[in-house]
């Protein structure tokens, strides 16, 4: 019983959107929902936390204003001081704004591919990962309610069918 | 329905009775049919020119760079030209996926994807001319401040062509993984339409296992914010950094503060000016018309025109402080634009970047197919004589007249022009064909509230409501 598991397919944004209140609102577990595109709420709906990416992405971009920085600092200053074309070279503020644009620069350049490499870490994508959806009209018009079973099968079809799916299904998993 | 409400005055962005799956299928078929006659012409010709600048680069790289039509007082011409063209081109490309999106415009969803693509391929096209342009490309990698043996011998932080090889490369990059990130689902949904093992095989890994989870949406769209709000100020950083390589310079007609944001927003124009132009045909050939409507063309249009009219202030204010200045370098700098022997060069470009996008105040221009892509041509044609008058002319007469020379192109410079044209169109063509050029995900997003059918459904219902209280 533990390991058997619902799947209730919807073919609309919003009956899926409903349902999902519904299920929540009965207690039942949801255990993932599969949809084609992003359906606005359905996180809130869920209760799924907020994700931290977006703090992520500031303090990668820390790291590469701190890197950017700690170069040319270390290059321009400490390093090699030479003058070239009359440039100030003896200390980092006075020849600062021509390190600026590098300095914006690595700050993006961190902060992007950082965070973009978190979402892939954090979601377990990669170019050779196996897709996960169920079922494949899950990526063109379906969205796919998987539901954790307890208590009675047919009942809680018989929820389910109420709730606008187009299609339940019982898998063991 | 509640939830899709969208004021009765937006017009459509997709046309007829769609469903979710419709918006699959017409995505979807490019991908899964085969290339008709048209195509493999107009790729052959593309490819043809593509090795016809191969050749020219290596002719150049074999015989050296006097093979081109520089001499000692132009050293930049049009290699550099060609190489600010095409970043500006680039640029439409990340206004419309990051800065829309940041705005909510609802309409960038069916154009972003072929404008992110031509962003990616006109930067590639663009960095070939850093590398080519250089006396000695094999030792090109010196301008990375790798640790060495000379001692460790470092790069000069000073100049604007390293802030050009830092901003070109993160600007290319992250463009990439925007590009790729956005590109997940809708590869995921090629995968799972897939009918041979080899398509899906290969849709597969592009996919990276995207499987829709509400958990990786809700990331998905904070990634896609986040780049965003990063590509924002790279987009305009980037071409700020290539405006240094002549507006830090003492060049008169070159040294002016105008320069960063007048490059910007040349660049926001040469490159909507692109989109319009592929989009245009794409829209036709795909058969894409229910997603890349004439609204769509007509708010393209709209960007070119505030775009054009900036670039004209501009213009006239570098005309006005030239002089006001008082400095007679600069005001015969300017006035060798005018009159000089490159004069043609200098109204050719006036006219295409200041008058033509003004046409576009007539609703009857602005929403005519065939009126937009003729003026999309002209636009890009001015822009590439834009960077070409602040190159050429400000180089050939500035300070010692006894420096004062003529430039003239040699069939290797042009040869190399057309190869980068042949090679962007090769990837392009190549894209079209295998990659989802719709961001369908997204446009399915759109689909009750912009969409055509559910537009009129909602207000059918809405009047019916009306009459009944």
């Amino acid at each position: 019983m533990s390991n058997k598991v619902v799947h209730a397919i919807y073919n609309d944004d919003d009956v899926l959107l409903d349902a999902v209140k519904e299920t929540r609102a009965a207690h039942h577990h949801i255990e993932e929902v599969y949809t084609p595109f992003p359906v606005h709420g359905l996180d809130k709906a869920m209760g799924l936390k907020p994700t931290r990416i977006a703090i992520c992405a500031f303090l990668y971009g820390l790291v590469g204003l701190s890197f950017g920085t700690a170069m040319m600092y270390y290059i321009m200053i400490v390093d090699w001081p030479q003058d070239i074309g009359g440039k100030p070279s003896m200390s980092f503020i006075q020849n600062m704004p021509s390190f600026v644009p590098i300095m914006f620069e690595m700050t993006v350049l961190f902060s992007a591919h950082l965070m973009v490499l978190t979402f892939f870490m954090r979601s377990k994508l990669w170019p050779f990962k196996k897709a996960e959806n169920p079922d494949v009209r899950t990526t063109d018009d379906h969205f796919l309610m998987e539901v954790a079973l307890n208590g009675d099968e047919d009942s809680a079809v018989e929820f389910f069918k109420k709730t606008g799916a187009v299609e339940v299904k019982v898998i063991e998993k | 329905m509640s939830s899709h409400y969208e004021a009765p005055i937006r017009k459509p962005l997709v046309i007829g009775e769609k469903t979710y799956h419709d918006i699959t299928v017409d995505v979807a078929r490019p991908v899964e049919g085969r290339a008709n006659k048209l195509w493999w012409r107009v790729f052959a010709i593309a490819l043809i020119a593509f090795l016809w600048g191969v050749g020219s680069m290596a002719y150049t790289v074999g015989t050296g760079i006097g093979t081109w039509g520089l001499n000692k007082t132009v050293g930049w011409a049009w290699d550099i030209t060609n190489f600010v063209w095409w970043v500006g081109i680039g640029h439409a490309g990340t206004l419309i996926s990051a800065v829309l999106l940041l705005f909510r415009q609802k309409w960038r969803m069916a154009i972003n994807r072929s404008a992110e693509a031509m962003t990616i391929f006109s930067v590639v096209q663009a960095g070939l001319f850093p590398i080519i342009h250089m006396g000695r490309p094999w030792l090109g990698y010196w301008v990375l401040p790798l640790p060495n043996q000379f001692g460790s011998l470092w790069v000069n932080f000073n100049s604007p062509l390293l802030w050009d090889v830092f901003a070109i490369s993160t600007y290319l990059s992250v463009s990439l993984v925007f590009w790729w990130t956005g590109l997940l689902p809708d590869f995921a949904m090629l995968r799972d339409r897939a009918i041979t093992p080899f398509t899906k095989r290969v849709y597969s890994i592009l996919s990276f296992g995207w499987s829709g989870r509400a958990k990786d949406w809700q990331r998905f769209e904070e990634v896609s914010l986040v780049l965003a709000g990063l590509a924002t100020p790279l987009v305009l950083s980037v071409h700020t950094i290539v405006s240094f390589d002549f507006a830090t310079s003492v060049i008169p007609g070159w040294h002016t503060t105008i320069l960063p944001p007048y490059f910007v927003a040349g660049a926001i124009f040469s490159g909507f000016a692109m989109v319009t132009t592929l989009l245009i045909i794409m829209r036709k050939v795909s058969n894409l018309e229910a997603y890349i409507t004439i609204q769509h063309i007509e708010l393209m249009n709209i960007i070119v025109m505030i775009t054009g009219s900036i670039v004209g202030v501009a213009y006239i204010t570098e005309l006005w402080v030239a002089w006001y200045s008082g400095v007679e370098y600069e005001q015969y700098a300017f006035l060798n634009r005018a009159t000089g022997p490159y004069w043609w060069s200098y109204w050719l470009m006036m006219t295409c970047n200041v008058i033509s996008p003004q046409v576009m105040w007539f609703k009857k221009i602005r929403t005519n197919i065939m009126a937009s892509f003729i003026i999309s041509l002209i636009v890009n044609v001015g822009m590439w004589f834009e960077r070409f008058v602040i190159i050429v002319t400000s180089l050939h007469r500035d300070y010692l007249p006894s420096s004062w020379t003529m430039f003239q192109p040699t069939f290797v410079d042009a040869g190399i022009y057309i190869g980068t044209i042949g090679f962007f169109f090769v990837l392009f063509l190549l894209y079209s064909r295998s990659f989802p050029v719709i961001a369908q995900a997204e446009v399915k997003t759109i689909l009750k509230s912009s969409g055509e059918y559910y537009k009129k459904e909602r207000d059918s219902k809405e009047n019916h409501q009306s009459l009944n209280h």
